[in-house]
């Protein structure tokens, strides 16, 4: 859904992150909401019906960006800048809690 | 007369009496308060509880128990007359001990309970078939283990005070909100409520305004003796369903949402504090560790209505017979009594025989000297 | 920690607020949920100086660069990624931080949190490849992104018309624009004479709309837009003269208009008041920014919006008054005739009343099936529902339904549900309250709040 423009003009990307464990180019200062437009079937899935959400205001205020960050789930991931190696995973549904 | 009943406020309690009398036959109006009125519905925990309660007192104990039990019916017949769901279960309940002291004097009040109910049916139950119980559950390292009644459920309590106002209009009687009552005044034939919209009469007023309810009885010499408690709560994003029984201040709603209550505090305003907020996130997360990773959504306060013994108050006016007040802090568990056995018992003049040890005579100091 | 002042957010009324106050050597922190000074307006402005970006993002943007710099080194202290869960009376401000919590105390706080944009509910809103423009925009400012594929804009106000003309500006393709905006009434051109003063954003403006027309279609006059696909966007469809039109789209962006952030003034009961024109709430202010909560101040577009210059500025009034409310400076009033503060704001502030009676919200009848809740998923027809048997009281909405209760804690229906409960009780949307906003301001977790109770005993 959306490119990075260093991208279009060819340049490498600045580092790796995994996305559901699968390893994506991510760009520096873009943020874990941008990663989940980016990668096809990354959003989340609504707790309440279960449709697919992708991040909606980028601004903190809609709560449609959040993800498992690093295994902390329930991240806000228009806030947090992507840092080399972080784990992206979906949050679909209802989060779980460890036991 | 604008209607044979006028029950004054229109929350929990009072929308249960209403719709018990509506269900009789009555035609009642029913006079609700300011939008910002407390609702203690709308603040409440859910539970429809009996371990615990009236642990020093027979009759309330017995009360609890009977709407206990009265409560899977009455929310069915209510539920199928408007259509509306209402998260309702009754697995039992759990009340977590986090020390062998907790589990103790838990085990000794069940005992004194165990005196005075007819069956026996609640247990303590150790850690180890606690874990056995809920697989899904990691407890802390205190937890002892729990105190589990089989009478115990739980329900969304904002659901059924919506469910009981839509009931008391589909049973034909009349919801007016907004309409903040300012006095009642007896009369010959009956009495004349005056209210914010209008002045309204009728041979029967039951007064359920919660901690307001003094101010409208006690000018007539219809003494409701109340103090107010505040508590906190606090409610968590929704979480995949991993607790199957609702606890004393735990529980995982239907939503999936996991409530955590209740502080008991003197404080008179509406605030909430972070040192409440601590206090109640400290002992959740020492019963279930890994609540410590879930998110608060909200946090707020409501006041308990307390009568001065912590016991409920449905009483009639001697001066003027046809004047009642109802108060309580447990209006849910007690909903379904109030529709089915208190608000037929208020219309047939049994309250006096059939509930007697709820009067507000036993406040009555002179009497009891 | 212990502070003067501390400032919510650090935007252009944050950071100006900042770099003033500490000229008066006030101990200042400022604390702001981004990773980077700049706030939305100036997002990314330290890290973009070098992108291919930056000079398509105007030079607006680039006068960000300057108040970024100073701010760096005026000596406040800057707290970034860190949201502000709780304000208590005193002032003692919970934040949250990485995972960790922690309070802080200030003798004045000053809220300087901007604004979000207008949430405006259609048919499919919630479908991913919707997205507000304000959103894709920041996207831009944050990683240099571009949408791909067949991309829509819908809405008005000079955010769509900027956002377009920097995205054809880095090669990019619109396919269409759905105008919202009504034909200029007789009350905007009223406003004309002092908005002339600001003749350069006019022509700004129909500069950017002749950029659109060479890049794909204008539509206006149309209803009842939708956007609709199978797990997301694929195809719009509106109503124009009697007709249903469709296209393919890829990805639609929205925008209304923004409104100020007020969870905050709200949830510690400041006194607010209706715009009726825009729509929206915001916390009444004196003329030094103080709510009317003792040492409580707002600025910038949290107290009613202007835009970044016209913040950057009563950011400036507010240091004043907070220096004067403090007894650090007793010579305010001398100091703000001597900055023309008041006359540089008016000259800020000057299109403002063109713009909002040019771009009034829409007031459309939402139809029932759509969405007004993206938190609860409570349909606009549910909550209709919900207002015929309860008070016009968003509250009873509330419990009765769940809209609202979500993570966003109703930052997205809060207007939806006030108007709806107007329109069902045939009230002004001014008579009907806004929700009952509750603590926490943000997420935090209960590890984090259980955690307090041990720093709060080693202190």
């Amino acid at each position: 859904m959306f490119k990075s423009v260093r991208e279009q003009l060819g340049k490498r990307s600045d580092m790796i992150v995994l996305v559901n464990g699968v390893e994506t180019p991510a760009w520096d200062g873009e943020t874990v909401a941008s990663v989940l437009l980016r990668v096809p079937g990354a959003g989340r899935r609504s707790p309440v019906s279960g449709t697919p959400r992708l991040p909606y205001c980028q601004m903190g205020v809609c709560f449609e960006c959040l993800a498992i960050v690093d295994g902390i789930a329930s991240t806000q991931g228009c806030l947090v800048p992507v840092r080399p190696g972080m784990r992206i995973e979906s949050q679909r549904g209802p989060r779980e809690i460890s036991r | 007369m604008d209607a044979d009943v006028i029950v004054v406020g229109g929350a929990v309690v009072g929308a249960a009496l209403a719709y018990g009398c509506a269900k009789q036959g009555q035609e009642v109006i029913v006079l609700d308060g300011h939008d910002q009125d407390m609702r203690a519905a709308r603040a409440n925990f859910g539970l429809v509880w009996v371990q615990g309660k009236g642990s020093n007192a027979p009759a309330y104990h017995q009360l609890s128990r009977q709407s206990a039990d009265l409560w899977p019916g009455f929310l069915r017949e209510l539920t199928e007359t408007i259509g509306m769901q209402v998260d309702y279960s009754r697995p039992g309940g759990m009340i977590y001990c986090l020390s062998e002291a907790e589990y103790e004097t838990r085990e000794a009040l069940n005992k004194r309970t165990h005196n005075y109910v007819p069956r026996n049916d609640t247990r303590m139950v150790d850690r180890r078939e606690l874990e056995r119980m809920m697989p899904a559950v990691g407890f802390g390292p205190e937890v002892v283990g729990a105190s589990y009644c089989e009478a115990d459920g739980h329900v969304n309590p904002l659901q059924l005070l919506a469910a009981l106002q839509r009931g008391i209009v589909a049973a034909g009687g009349k919801m007016l909100f907004r309409n903040t009552v300012e006095s009642i005044e007896p009369g010959p034939r009956g009495f004349t409520v005056k209210a914010a919209l209008g002045t309204y009469a009728a041979p029967r007023v039951v007064v359920a305004a919660g901690l307001a309810t003094p101010a409208l009885t006690d000018p007539i010499g219809f003494k409701i003796p109340l103090r107010s408690e505040r508590g906190q709560l606090l409610v968590t994003e929704r979480l995949q369903p991993f607790l199957p029984y609702p606890g004393s201040g735990l529980r995982q709603t239907a939503d999936g949402t996991v409530m955590i209550g209740a502080t008991k505090e003197d404080a008179t305003d509406r605030g909430v504090t972070v040192a409440s907020a601590t206090t109640l996130a400290l002992r959740a997360t020492r019963i279930i560790p890994a609540l410590a990773s879930a998110q608060l959504v909200r946090q707020w306060s409501g006041f308990r209505v307390m009568p001065p013994d912590g016991c409920p108050i449905y009483a009639e006016s001697a001066a003027h017979p046809g004047l009642f007040a109802a108060a309580c802090h447990s209006g849910v568990t007690l909903a379904a009594v109030h529709a089915a056995i208190v608000a037929p018992a208020m219309l047939e003049g049994r309250l006096s025989t059939d509930l007697a040890a709820f009067s507000n005579g036993r406040f009555d100091v002179q009497k009891c000297a | 920690m212990s502070y003067d002042v501390a400032i919510v957010g650090a935007g252009p009324a944050g950071m100006s607020a900042a770099i003033r106050l500490r000229e008066f050597g006030a101990s200042v922190v400022v604390i702001d949920e981004q990773p980077s000074p700049g706030g939305q307006i100036f997002r990314g402005i330290e890290r973009n100086a070098s992108s291919p970006v930056f000079p398509a993002l105007g030079k607006d943007y680039q006068k960000g660069q300057a108040l970024a710099a100073a701010f760096r080194v005026s000596g406040a202290e800057y707290l970034p990624s860190t949201q502000v869960w709780q304000i208590e009376d005193g002032w003692n401000l919970y934040l949250t931080a990485e995972g960790k919590a922690q309070r802080i105390a200030a003798r004045a706080v000053l809220l300087a949190n901007g604004a979000q944009e207008r949430p405006v509910p259609f048919a499919g809103w919630t479908l991913p490849g919707v997205m507000t423009v304000g959103a894709a925009q920041i996207l831009l400012k944050s990683g240099g992104m571009l949408p791909e594929g067949k991309v829509w804009i819908a809405g008005a106000g000079p955010l769509p018309l900027l956002y377009a003309t920097q995205l054809l500006n880095l090669g990019g393709r619109i396919a269409g624009f759905l105008d919202t905006s009504t034909p200029p009434r007789l009350s905007a051109l009223r406003r004309l004479p002092g908005a002339w003063r600001d003749f350069g954003g006019l022509l700004k403006g129909l500069r950017w709309l002749r950029g659109i027309k060479r890049s794909g279609i204008i539509v206006r006059g149309f209803s009842d837009l939708r956007a609709e696909g199978n797990e997301h966007l694929e195809h719009l469809t509106w109503e124009m003269e009697g007709k249903r039109h469709r296209v393919e789209a890829d990805v639609l962006l929205v925008h209304e208009g923004v409104v100020p952030r007020i969870h905050e003034t709200l949830a510690l009961g400041c006194a607010h008041h209706w715009n009726d024109e825009q729509g929206y709430l915001a916390a009444k202010v004196d003329r030094w920014g103080e709510s009317s909560r003792k040492s409580l101040f707002v600025a910038g577009d949290a107290s009613g919006i202007g835009g970044w210059l016209a913040a950057t500025i009563s950011g400036e009034i507010a240091a004043l008054g907070i220096a004067g409310r403090l007894g650090i400076s007793s010579e305010t009033d001398r100091l703000r005739k001597r900055a023309h503060l008041d006359r540089r704001r008016k000259r800020a502030l000057a299109l403002r009343p063109f713009l909002d009676a040019m771009y009034p919200p829409p007031r459309n009848r939402l139809p029932d099936d759509v969405i007004a809740c993206r938190c609860e998923e409570v349909t606009a027809g549910a909550i209709r529902a919900a207002a015929r048997n309860s008070p016009a009281d968003p509250s009873a909405v509330k419990a009765a339904t769940r809209c609202g209760m979500g993570p966003c804690q109703g930052r997205q229906c809060g207007y939806t549900v006030q108007a709806l409960l107007a329109e069902v009780h045939g009230l002004p949307v001014s008579e009907v309250r806004f929700f009952h906003i509750r603590p926490p301001l943000k997420p935090v977790t209960l590890g984090e709040i259980a955690s307090l109770e041990k720093a709060d005993r080693a202190t």
